[in-house]
């Protein structure tokens, strides 16, 4: 399942046609997305949120919230890496562990 | 532009019942929705049942509008409930109401429009006020906080929304004949229209004209603006 959510939102996230992910060579589940380092800037991370959750709703059937109160308090932000946000879309989910 | 698809919150009488059949004529898809059935029947209009304070119903509408549509090209949040009481003779949960409906629901259809506007970096919503607010009137301290409340919405969604393309404004009516002012005395509609320096009540068509000049497409550098009917 992790799996295929990390390739959803590796795909969604390239059909943003935000610059910054275009232009990174090897855009994986490690790739830093958002903070030190992180490819986006604050409005490439909304976007980013609003399509993986548009993503999840057409493929999954499942209407999750990915900047929810939890998540923008979290200490470890879930947004930091592609894997991190597929680890929180997936807790998320209802038919998550 | 294909076809503009214009959702309009509270159309079941009054003020959006009329912009849901102008904007019909006008060629628009129309999406309705008030909590209950409504009579109104278009090939270009469908009406949904929704409180529009529940997220989650919002949620599954818009979901249902950028599957069925594509997305939506102007929102109209009408939808509105009024309390004219003293306030020493308001309960809480009058105003629990109140914010529920004309702040909270507007801010979801809000958020919810915009993530949809966003994608074709075009958009444009029309929040509703009211000149009640200006003129600070008496009796209606609850309605005017709750209109207060979605004027600072729109100042700052406008800002928000506003790079990529989604303007916000908010029109704000003067008495109109609806269910709305039905239960307010003769009276006092006739102090308020002798502050206005226009002296007649409004009418449908007067909110309309200042709706179809938000949602022309010209009107891409209004934005955060507030019109108030009657010269308030």
């Amino acid at each position: 399942m992790k799996e295929e959510l990390t390739k959803l939102v590796i795909q969604t996230a390239k059909d943003l046609g935000e610059e910054a992910i275009d232009n990174c060579d090897d855009f994986s589940a490690e790739t830093r997305l958002f903070g030190d380092d992180g490819l986006l800037d604050s409005m490439g991370l909304v976007s980013l949120v609003i399509a993986v959750e548009q993503s999840i709703e057409d493929e999954y059937g499942q209407v999750v919230a990915l900047a929810d109160e939890k998540a923008l308090s979290q200490s470890n932000s879930p947004y930091r890496t592609v894997a991190t946000l597929v680890d929180y879309a997936h807790s998320q989910m209802p038919a998550g562990d | 532009m294909n076809e503009p698809v214009t959702v309009i919150t509270g159309t079941r009488k009054g003020i959006g019942r009329f912009l849901a059949q102008h904007y019909v004529a006008a060629g628009h898809r129309v999406i309705g929705c008030s909590r209950s059935e409504n009579d109104y029947e278009d090939e270009r209009y469908e009406h949904h049942c929704l409180d529009v304070a529940d997220e989650r119903a919002v949620k599954d509408l818009f979901r249902h509008i950028r599957k069925t549509h594509g997305g939506v090209t102007h929102l109209l949040n009408n939808a509105g409930i009024a309390s004219m009481n003293h306030s020493l003779l308001t309960p809480a949960s009058t105003v629990s109401k109140l914010l529920s409906t004309n702040v909270l629901g507007c801010f979801v259809f809000c958020r919810e429009a915009a993530k949809l506007m966003r994608g074709k970096k075009y958009g444009r919503i029309v929040n509703f006020s009211t000149v009640a607010v200006p003129y600070k009137l008496e009796g209606e301290a609850v309605y005017v906080a709750s209109k207060a409340a979605v004027e600072g919405l729109t100042n700052v969604l406008s800002r928000e929304f506003g790079e990529f393309g989604v303007t916000v404004n908010t029109v704000a009516p003067v008495p109109i004949e609806t269910d709305l002012i039905r239960a307010v005395p003769e009276d006092k509609i006739r102090a308020l229209i002798d502050r206005q320096s226009v002296k007649r009540l409004g009418s449908f068509e007067d909110v309309a004209n200042v709706t179809d000049f938000f949602l022309q497409p010209e009107s891409e550098m209004v934005n955060g603006q507030h019109i108030y009917l009657g010269g308030a």
